[in-house]
């Protein structure tokens, strides 16, 4: 039988505690209010305003036109590039989404109406953020109308100019191939997070921390301790996941293992710092299961997983770029679709690299050498 | 450098508006067994943390085996054995690889051997492999000895080391504690028990983060000025009932079969205790019992602000 006596005594307790958790209290208000904001605002499966590259040797009044055209629907932002080694570069770090190739004498073909094709190379390896402005491009092949000759205006059949697209790295656009090397980060960052977060609370909690205080050790020492293990562990996780991709998902592997696992082995170790930074700060092991989660979600977010990471708004964009996640799924993608080496990944690897000093030099700051 | 092992002054510490301890000035010599008492929350763990650097001394200064303790907290570190109140090390090790983890941590050379020969020295060898989670209160204490004593320290700060240790067990750690003291080792030891607290050769007692008496067990029975009278006869627990309302009477408690009865007026005493209705009870005096004097202390302590 329920006593609402005993029932009232306890709720008032429980009530009680909560209120003093002030800390707990406040991430439970704040946190999905944070998120609702964060999420809400920065999804858009409909990026525009992607980085595009422009090769051309004329620059005809015809291809002003198609550019101004491309320019009007939003979804390209142009730059001239200098040559096609560039474009090819900035393709393969990320920096364009599209290279827009005009062929050379290209005003005279339109004139001889010989329908030249305009080549276009897409960055497919997620299929999703170039799925809306390529298909844009449609509407844009009637650009040159007014331009042209009454004659040779276009007929539904037969436009004055073809757009040829080119979908790299992932010719058949397969959101597999893009799925997949995020889902090898998300997994990772889930896992290996949450090895450490527990570990300095689990000390505290336990009474440990006491003796462990009382003895002679640098607080460098103890992370480093509790963060090795789980490297190799981390390590052995990769290993799996990776020849479960290749195995289950025929992700090919372009690029060099030895780079992708050096990657991912700094994506690991900075993420178990992070860990232990949380261990460090949180009074308790609520408070640092609740400061992992918060960074987990955005982690999944804003990485560029879920959602396109040109579609979000730019603070979006530079929230995402703070994570460590964002960058790792950057280097996945580009080492198994891409094919590339250690340098091509470098602008990748040093924010990862620089998370992780920060967060450490975080963790040896508030780490208390005493009980206090 | 001071001839004191533990030599500090006016140590102050608060918790936000608590002071925990206020003013304390201890010196204890090397060799020597120093008892520290007093009610919970009267500053004693507080004390033994500062003195082995786990806290910082809001004020005050001193040292601990020649260390400052604000300044050198990692040196006094390295020559301290700490026991916890609570047990802290890893219950998911091993009796040995705790012990191995703590001469490894203190750098000792030739860390096995060391843990061999401590293990065997306390007595806990045919237990090296068992898991320290696994152990029954006893076993877990011994090992907790063991651990802090194995990088031979210099001092030893024991809080409440025997709390919910049997008798038995009891008797051999404090065996064990006497023996090393005997080898130069000095101890700091808290506790509740009073048959402990006799087992000291200094007792400090504590009350609200300050001292209010210390010197040895008989010194201290003889400075709290107490009279202690016990009865013997029928229906003693009727008697402590009473007595304990009756003004001039501190304190009345019953001891096995023995009615305690303390006061520091004598007069009064004597004239509550003969009064007719415990006629039946025959009464003589005693030397105040140790634990007599620390709730005497206590009360007069609380009446003090």
């Amino acid at each position: 039988m329920i006593s609402l006596t005993r029932l009232y005594a306890l709720l008032r307790k429980e009530w009680i505690q909560v209120k003093r958790d002030a800390i707990t209290l406040r991430f439970i208000i704040a946190l999905p209010m944070m998120q609702l904001f964060l999420f809400g605002y920065a999804i858009n499966t409909n990026p525009q305003h992607l980085p595009t590259g422009l090769l051309s040797v004329e620059h005809s009044k015809y291809e002003r036109t198609i550019i101004a055209a491309l320019r009007n629907s939003g979804y390209y932002d142009i730059r001239t590039l200098a040559s096609e080694a560039e474009a090819e570069r900035a393709l393969a770090q990320g920096e364009l989404m599209f290279v827009i190739a005009f062929p050379p004498n290209f005003e005279r073909s339109i004139d001889r109406g010989e329908r030249p094709a305009v080549l276009i190379d897409a960055d497919a390896t997620d299929p999703s953020a170039i799925g809306n402005a390529t298909a844009a491009l449609a509407t844009i092949t009637g650009a040159l109308d007014r331009d042209l000759p009454p004659v040779m205006r276009t007929t539904p059949t037969a436009p004055a100019f073809q757009f040829v697209i080119h979908a790299r790295y992932n010719p058949e656009q397969l959101t597999v191939l893009n799925i997949v090397p995020g889902l090898i980060c998300i997994v990772l960052v889930m896992s290996t997070l949450f090895m450490t977060t527990l570990s300095i609370t689990k000390e505290r909690e336990r009474g440990t921390m006491e003796n462990l205080l009382a003895m002679p050790v640098r607080p460098i020492e103890v992370m480093v301790a509790k963060i090795v293990p789980y490297v190799f562990i981390g390590y052995i996780q990769v290993v799996l996941i990776l020849i479960a991709s290749v195995v289950f998902f025929q992700l090919p592997l372009r690029g060099s293992l030895v780079t992708l696992l050096m990657a991912l082995g700094l994506f690991i170790a900075c993420n178990l710092a992070l860990g232990i930074t949380f261990s460090t700060v949180s009074a308790n092991q609520m408070q640092a299961i609740q400061m992992a989660q918060f960074t987990l979600l955005p982690s999944i977010m804003l990485s560029g997983f879920m959602f396109p990471f040109r579609g979000m708004p730019a603070w979006a964009q530079w929230i995402g770029e703070i994570f460590p996640t964002t960058h790792a799924m950057r280097i996945v993608r580009s080492v198994l679709l891409k094919g590339n080496g250690t340098p091509d990944i470098l602008p990748e690897l040093w924010p990862i690299a620089a998370f992780m000093v920060a967060v450490v030099a975080i963790a040896a700051w508030c780490y208390r050498e005493t009980l206090e | 450098m001071s001839d004191y092992v533990i030599d500090v002054h006016d140590l102050r510490k608060s918790f936000g508006m608590l002071k925990v301890v206020d003013g304390l000035s201890l010196q204890v010599a090397k060799g020597e067994i120093c008892g520290f008492l007093g009610a919970n929350g009267s500053g004693k763990t507080t004390t033994i943390r500062m003195l082995c650097g786990l806290l910082v001394a809001d004020s005050g200064r001193g040292t601990c085996m020649g260390f400052d303790i604000i300044r050198q907290a990692a040196s006094i570190r390295r020559h301290v054995g700490y026991m916890t109140q609570k047990f802290s090390l890893y219950e998911d090790l091993t009796v040995f690889e705790n012990l191995d983890l703590v001469a490894s941590v203190y750098e000792m050379p030739n860390a096995r051997k060391a843990v061999q020969d401590i293990m065997d020295r306390m007595g806990i060898a045919d237990r090296r492999d068992q898991l320290a989670g696994q152990l029954s209160g006893g076993w877990k204490q011994r090992l907790a000895l063991t651990a802090c004593i194995l990088h031979e320290p210099q001092l030893l700060l024991l809080d409440e080391p025997t709390a919910g240790v049997d008798a038995k067990a009891r008797r051999e750690f404090w065996d064990l504690i006497h023996d090393m003291a005997g080898e130069g080792l000095t101890v700091l030891v808290s506790t509740h028990y009073m048959d402990e607290a006799e087992r000291c050769n200094r007792i400090v007692y504590l009350a609200q983060g300050r001292i209010v008496v210390q010197g040895g067990a008989d010194e201290v029975s003889h400075h709290s000025g107490l009279i202690t009278y016990e009865a013997t006869g029928p229906d003693v627990d009727a008697a402590a009932r009473s007595l304990r309302r009756t003004p001039g009477i501190e304190a009345a408690a019953v001891f096995g079969r023995a009615l305690h009865v303390a006061g520091t007026d004598r007069a009064a005493l004597e004239a509550a205790i003969y009064l007719p209705e415990y006629a039946s009870l025959s009464w003589r005096e005693v030397e105040p019992r140790l634990e007599d004097v620390f709730i005497h202390m206590l009360s007069v302590k609380g009446e003090e602000p």
